[in-house]
């Protein structure tokens, strides 16, 4: 039961990801040539209302379900880890079309090739892990 | 009701949306970012053996294997139930510049819904060698680097971004500079093997 609630919102999430059409390879090619404003929209309206939320939960200290109070890590600063990071992530992400959430969304659309992509990046993720020591960040 | 629900969505109820989920995942004692559960899948699988990044208590992160198996769900049901009328209606610039490249986008829905390229996803393609570069090193270029940098776009562009976190922004101009590589440079180039 702890689990269901958890179920329910990755259930709204992956109609979220359809209904946006954010899980489609067509749009983020058009976001990345500047062809179309509907992705850079729908992150844009995300980021002012959730930066509105997060400012509200601050300032009212609000309370998980289980009374305790939310909170958010800050990350720690650098640039090569997010910079180089973010660039092979960029990369992946226009080639393949999907980011994370859009993946395991479009297994659920009956894409099965997708499973390819899934367990190439399950490898690239534990490659990363195995080399962490080696990179700057 | 499942009409209204049916059509394509506008952007700004989308991100309205985005944020109402990521809201609940922080309510109910999570928070909203995906590419942690490809870490958490390294370690399910054994990957905390000789090492220690992926020795960690994985059955903490139990809740956010449940929320993307929740996804899957979810794009079967909107998939099946709640399919727009029409395929998605991509820019007319764009489907011109893909037209050179050889990818075709559908503009009925017995052409396809616009999610994936059949030319790239569809079983009888996926196996030419472009097929096979865009779907594996993609992949793995998706693990490697939001493991890297610490997230991707739900845990940097929208919860990083919107509690105000710099190293989001460098992560996000990262995306974009990896993106628009990809884009308009090494990717035609792969589709015109």
């Amino acid at each position: 039961m702890k689990f269901l609630k958890f179920l329910l919102t990755g259930i709204l999430f992956g109609i979220v990801m359809t209904k946006s059409e954010a899980i489609s390879w067509f749009r983020i090619q058009e976001m990345f040539r500047f062809e179309s404003f509907h992705m850079y929209g729908i992150i844009g309206t995300a980021v002012i209302l959730g930066a509105i939320l997060v400012a509200i939960i601050k300032k009212v200290k609000g309370k998980t379900i289980n009374g305790d109070e939310i909170k958010f890590n800050p990350k720690t600063m650098s640039i090569p880890r997010y910079l180089f990071g973010g660039i092979l992530f960029g990369l992946g992400w226009a080639m393949t079309g999907a980011c994370p959430g859009p993946l395991f969304t479009l297994l659920g659309h009956g894409i099965l090739t997708i499973l390819l992509v899934i367990a190439s990046a399950i490898l690239g993720t534990y490659v990363y892990g195995r080399l962490r020591s080696k990179l700057p960040h | 009701m499942i009409e209204f629900i049916s059509q394509p969505w506008h952007w700004a109820a989308s991100g309205a949306m985005i944020v109402f989920v990521m809201f609940l995942l922080l309510w109910f004692g999570g928070e909203f970012g995906v590419s942690g559960n490809l870490r958490t899948m390294c370690s399910i699988f054994g990957g905390g053996k000789g090492c220690e990044f992926f020795d960690f208590n994985w059955r903490a992160q139990i809740w956010n294997l449940v929320f993307i198996g929740g996804a899957v769900i979810g794009g079967f049901i909107a998939s099946n139930y709640l399919a727009s009328p029409e395929p998605v209606n991509i820019s007319a610039e764009t489907e011109a510049y893909l037209k050179t490249v050889g990818i075709d986008t559908p503009r009925t829905m017995e052409e396809g819904a616009g999610f994936v390229p059949n030319e790239i996803y569809g079983t009888e393609n996926a196996f030419s060698l472009s097929n096979l570069i865009i779907l594996i090193i993609g992949g793995f270029l998706i693990g490697f680097g939001t493991r890297w940098a610490g997230g991707c776009t739900s845990g940097h562009a929208i919860s990083g971004l919107a509690n105000l976190q710099l190293p989001s922004l460098i992560a996000v101009i990262g995306f974009f500079i990896g993106g628009l590589l990809m884009a308009w440079v090494i990717l035609p180039q792969i589709l015109t093997l």
